[in-house]
């Protein structure tokens, strides 16, 4: 191993600095302020957790969780998301009654270390859940939400394309006759690679009719219409149940009046196993990856031993920060600058101006060494030095 | 919206691939070909073009700065980036393939593959029962089993002359080749009415 240099931190580990930490700071209020706004309770949650709870259940693949024994010798994991330790405490404590759950979160996540660059091994999450209801309405009410959360941040140019696991998978077994042979096709549509599905649709030994429906699956992407498109590659009753979700999703959608953020992409799928029925991702402008992503989830609150309807989003700080393209700028500090004679007046000064909600630096006149490099970081600067009480004052 | 931008590898690829582009009724400018620049703008079909290594196009597409790459299906399995691969645009085709001395049996003790391509070279090994060792090398693959820094290689086919004028012979054949029009995921939503027609365009042309 090479010797570190003194400055170096672990792959995959950022620094924030003032600036940015301000804007980060300032977007995140803004999103929290929404999601209370629309009665979502915030927790916290530990972030060490066990690997064969939290981290199996997690979404996240195995290779990209960080791995740590306690002393017992039990394995732990860095949380890898959010959704999964908030399920083990909605199943075994919050959610006792009927009454469905309304919570939100803000909080670093990790992944494994990568080699490459732009991949940071820790980020924040700011997301929500909706635990114990199965209505379409709270799929609705989580998309009408994440809209609002994006718009409060300051995004506008940002598109929600919205699947269902559940069509997917029924239109499939349907064609093909069995669920692994649902779950081949499905895997290529996972790894994105429609060339190996249009491929693999040809070798089987389908009518022409059928594979004709597998292809214009693909298609399957725009506004309401798709839903029509949808329904005329179906027969019989199977499938149906999902698309008349997607019609009512639509409807109450259009009700909040957020229908111009959203299209269907019938083709969006997940490698989780959680994922049970509306599923979404969210992009914006000058990011080349899924700001956020959410969905139903009611199998994992399952593997925590409650049978109950979940969903919810989580939405990744720093692509929201980079959609944005926000400018760094420091932010307006005024400074008293003092002299040990003066210093009970510069004292009092300070604290009328932090009264008025103004940021204040209070620096004594002796610690500085360049006292025009030192004042032009600020907005204004208060002399309070010398023996005139009444002072010199400019800026 | 802003113009769509397009990763091209440099090379036989980029002249097959602009062909197409010109047979599928887009206006490129007649220099384009002979061009030195990284960067080439086509205002007149808001397009611009970068061209990159052919390794590196799925690259600068997962992250976003390309919007479309076409790439070798070579590239894409050894980089497994995380991008739509949309159309098969059936161009520079050729296959992977091991090829080695003839007559020869790899090591019993520690089997050497040079490639270019060490994950796609491991993971084949691997699904035929074969423990390997994998030296990774930038071009010029011939030469390892030449001067005995490897028992096989793993490269790229197309017509099979390099390997016969360095005395080397094809022992199986891994997977055949083509190129791919590929996309960013996001892009694939946020410009979607733009990169469908160009979609549609091609596909017409491809058949």
């Amino acid at each position: 191993m090479t010797k570190l240099f003194m400055f170096e931190k672990p792959l995959g580990m950022r620094d924030t600095f003032p600036d940015l930490y301000e804007i980060k700071d300032q977007t995140k209020k803004k999103m929290e302020q929404a999601m209370k706004l629309w009665g979502y309770k915030f927790i916290e949650t530990p972030s060490l957790e066990y690997y064969e709870t939290v981290g199996e259940a997690s979404a996240i693949l195995d290779q990209q969780l960080f791995k740590l024994l306690d002393q017992q010798g039990h394995t732990l994991v860095l949380r890898p998301d959010m959704t999964a330790p908030i399920a083990r405490i909605a199943a075994s404590k919050l959610l006792k009654d009927e009454a469905p759950l309304r919570l939100a979160y803000s909080n670093s996540v990790f992944r494994a270390q990568q080699r490459e660059g732009g991949r940071p091994a820790e980020f924040e999450q700011v997301g929500i859940e909706c635990i114990g209801d199965d209505s379409v309405s709270a799929d609705a009410e989580v998309i009408a939400l994440m809209v609002s959360v994006l718009k409060e941040a300051g995004l506008e140019n940002f598109k929600i394309s919205i699947g269902h696991i559940g069509f997917v998978q029924e239109l499939f077994t349907q064609i093909v006759g069995t669920e692994e042979r649902a779950d081949t096709l499905r895997r290529y549509l996972y790894e994105k690679n429609y060339v190996g599905y249009r491929r693999h649709v040809n070798e089987l030994a389908l009518s022409s009719i059928d594979k004709q429906r597998l292809f214009r699956f693909l298609q399957l992407r725009g506004s309401e219409n798709v839903l029509g498109e949808a329904h005329s590659l179906l027969e019989g009753g199977k499938g149906l149940h999902a698309l008349e979700q997607l019609k009512e999703l639509w409807s109450i959608l259009k009700d909040y009046e957020v229908e111009q953020y959203v299209k269907f992409d019938l083709s969006l799928v997940s490698h989780m196993s959680y994922y049970s029925g509306i599923l979404f991702e969210v992009y914006g402008e000058n990011v080349g990856f899924a700001i956020g992503n959410g969905g139903r989830y009611d199998k994992l609150l399952e593997k925590f031993g409650k049978n109950s309807g979940a969903t919810g989003f989580g939405l990744r700080l720093d692509y929201v920060l980079e959609a944005m393209q926000v400018e760094l700028t420091s932010t307006l500090q005024q400074c008293v600058l003092f002299s040990d004679e003066r210093r009970k007046e510069a004292i009092r000064l300070a604290i009328e101006l932090r009264s008025e909600g103004v940021n204040v630096v209070l620096q004594n006149w002796k610690g500085v060494g360049d006292v025009d490099e030192f004042t032009k970081g600020f907005s204004h600067v208060h002399f309070v030095v010398g023996q005139d009480p009444k002072g010199g004052e400019t800026s | 919206m802003s113009a769509l931008t397009i990763a091209m590898p440099k090379g036989r690829i980029f002249e097959e691939a602009v062909e197409l582009l010109r047979k599928a009724d887009y206006n490129l400018p007649p220099e384009f070909d002979d061009s030195r620049k990284l960067i080439i703008e086509v205002p007149q079909e808001d397009l611009r073009f970068i061209l990159a290594k052919p390794m590196d196009v799925p690259t600068y597409v997962e992250h976003g700065v390309a919007d479309l790459g076409i790439a070798g299906k070579d590239v894409m399995l050894e980089e497994e980036r995380d991008v739509y691969e949309l159309l098969d645009l059936r161009i520079s085709g050729c296959y992977l393939a091991v090829a080695g001395l003839p007559n020869t049996k790899m090591s019993d003790v520690a089997p050497k593959i040079a490639t270019k391509y060490p994950n796609v070279a491991s993971s084949y090994f691997r699904e035929q029962g074969e423990q390997v060792e994998i030296i990774k090398l930038n071009g010029s693959i011939e030469l390892a089993p030449l001067i005995g820094l490897a028992d096989r290689i793993v490269d790229i086919v197309s017509t099979g002359r390099t390997l016969k004028e360095n005395g080397l012979v094809e022992y199986e054949t891994i997977v055949d080749i083509t190129s791919r029009l590929i996309v960013n995921p996001v892009s694939y939503r946020m410009k979607d009415e733009k990169i469908q027609d160009l979609v549609t365009r091609l596909t017409r042309i491809i058949g």
